[in-house]
């Protein structure tokens, strides 16, 4: 922040420093009179524009509000189609347009160069609030800039990292379909696959889906530590539905009818086609992501329905920088 | 009179010929991979070398009718090899000997041909089952793709008793869903969305291949591109004068 304001201080002062004095010379172009008028639109154009870009600043940061994606698209197009606008206002009604052709000269012609140096300078006479306009053109430049940059807020929370390591799963909650529906376990048939929620809980929150299947008991061979009478009763196991590597669903099971003249049994994600093995706690087999896919204990109560029996084994969703930190 | 008693004792004997075909068919063509008792053939080669060795084969006890129906009206079977995927092509037998297979599979147990009645089916439940179900791999439009290890079928040509087969046996890695998971009132809206999909009502007029996002994106890039390549022209045309 410290640097940014000096840099404003430097480009602001530069015009203070006592500007060398110029050369009387005959003006090239006629001197037309100011037009406060037009650079009070340019700055009404160009406050709008940083109000637009800030306007998507904040949309970007709450990511609450509804129609979110429409609203940021407006706040974007709005302040550029502003921003062009005052540009526009500008070359039309400020700065004289003087066209100049003349054939090109091998040597450098030192008194060309500074007639275009002296129009150069001369279009600007018109301004009268110069400093306002650079302040205000700097502002809508920042504004702009800090809305192409917000977007970096996504790679992570730098506040709150552990936002990310949200998992409501509690021992005792109860599996269900996606239609509210209890799962039994006498239900769950190897060679198919459940999608199942917690009860009463939004669909959208990150650690609610989850995929269940059935692994035979022999190819069964969990990672250490992880008891296969709570990890995996009767051979159901229990993963989530959230893709480690981009946070896509896992809706694809493999589920070869001939395992021995086909590939092994495996989740994977469409999106990528991380192939993951249910067998061995969801190690990757194949694909971009980076880790297994979180595991969930699972209890079966006296009506053979589907229980949790505890928490995630991992973080749940997509990786970011620091989720091989703290929880193992 | 002679006449008429053959022909009496051929219509008394037809079953018991349809039978005799269907065992005579899966013994010329079937026994190598699935076995005399239809036991399935185990094999330590398929793994290894696909294409040498002995064939090995799945048992077919308890398949049932369903699954000799749709591997053999989709011209999954016969296998050039074990370990190849069963892609779809004309059937190697006619309509009347995979009848007469399927009674001889059918008669060693199972569950049978089911009825589908997608005209009993809603279309909008069938998108929401499919979508939970089968889009992951199947994509949206029923158009296939791939999986890894395997590619992924278009839907197209399936018939109805098809899809409801398919849905049941889960052929090659597809996985299965069973009566808990997709209720037969379910299964006729799916089947009813899947052959909606060989139509279906583009609203927006040009489907563009209904394979979603990227020829989407690829047609606004190159339509946009231009128009905003054609409207920068057209301001400068106009700022020169």
């Amino acid at each position: 922040m410290k640097w940014l304001w000096s840099l404003l201080a430097l480009l602001l002062g530069r015009g203070r420093r006592g500007a060398p004095a110029h050369v009387e010379r005959q003006r090239l172009i006629p001197e037309q009179p100011p037009s406060p008028r037009g650079e009070n639109i340019v700055l009404a154009l160009l406050a709008l524009a940083a109000l637009c870009f800030a306007a998507f600043v904040a949309v970007y940061v709450l990511d609450r509000l509804p129609d979110h994606t429409q609203l940021l698209g407006l706040a974007l197009g709005l302040g550029f189609a502003f921003a062009a606008a005052a540009c526009i206002v500008v070359s039309r009604l400020l700065v004289p347009v003087e066209e100049i052709s003349e054939p090109y000269a091998n040597e450098p012609n030192v008194a060309q160069v500074e007639e275009v140096e002296q129009l150069v300078g001369e279009s600007g006479s018109r301004l009268t609030r110069k400093r306002l306009l650079k302040v205000a053109a700097l502002g809508t430049g920042g504004a702009m800039g800090a809305a192409i940059i917000a977007p970096i807020a996504s790679l992570g929370p730098a506040i709150d990292p552990d936002a990310l390591r949200r998992d409501g799963w509690r021992r005792g909650m109860r599996l269900v379909d996606s239609k509210g529906r209890p799962l039994s376990a006498d239900h769950i048939e190897s060679k198919s696959f459940y999608t199942a929620f917690p009860q009463d809980v939004s669909h959208d929150e990150l650690w609610a889906p989850l995929v269940v299947v059935r692994v035979d008991a022999e190819r069964l061979d969990l990672p250490h530590g992880r008891d296969p009478r709570l990890w995996a009763p009767e051979g159901i196991v229990a993963y989530s539905k959230i893709c480690t590597h981009a946070g896509c669903a896992i809706a694809l099971y493999r589920a070869p009818l001939n395992e021995a003249t086909s590939a092994r049994p495996a989740l994977v994600c469409p999106c990528h086609y991380s192939t993951f093995d249910p067998a061995t706690g969801a190690q990757v087999l194949f694909g971009p992501a980076g880790r297994p896919l979180p595991q969930l204990p699972l209890l079966i109560d006296e009506r053979r329905e589907l229980r949790a029996g505890g928490h995630f084994s991992n973080d749940v969703g997509p990786s970011w920088w620091g989720v091989r930190r703290g929880r193992a | 009179m002679r006449i008429w008693l053959v022909l009496l004792a051929a219509l008394a004997l037809a079953p018991a010929a349809a039978a005799d075909r269907g065992r005579d068919l899966y013994f010329a063509n079937c026994v190598w991979c699935h076995g005399a008792g239809l036991q399935g053939i185990e094999s330590a080669a398929a793994h290894s070398s696909p294409g040498n060795g002995p064939a090995g084969g799945p048992p077919l006890l308890g398949v049932g009718a369903m699954a000799a129906h749709l591997y053999l009206t989709t011209g999954y079977m016969p296998l050039r090899s074990p370990t190849q995927q069963p892609k779809r092509r004309r059937p190697h037998f006619s309509a009347p000997d995979i009848a007469a297979l399927v009674g001889f599979i059918g008669a060693h147990g199972g569950p049978p041909v089911p009825h589908v009645h997608p005209e009993r089916g809603s279309v909008k439940t069938g998108l929401t089952i499919f979508t939970e179900h089968c889009a992951g791999c199947h994509q949206m439009v029923g158009e296939g793709g791939i999986v890894s290890g395997a590619s992924v079928p278009a839907l197209k040509a399936a018939t109805a008793t098809q899809i409801a087969e398919a849905v049941r046996v889960g052929p090659y890695v597809m996985p299965r869903f069973d009566k808990h998971d997709i209720s037969p009132r379910e299964l006729d809206s799916l089947v009813r969305y899947v052959l909606y999909t060989d139509h279906p009502d583009n609203r927006g007029g040009w489907s563009i291949g209904l394979l979603g996002p990227f020829p989407e994106g690829m047609v606004a890039w190159l339509i946009a591109g231009i128009a905003l390549l054609a409207l920068a022209r057209v301001i400068g045309e106009g700022l020169k004068r």
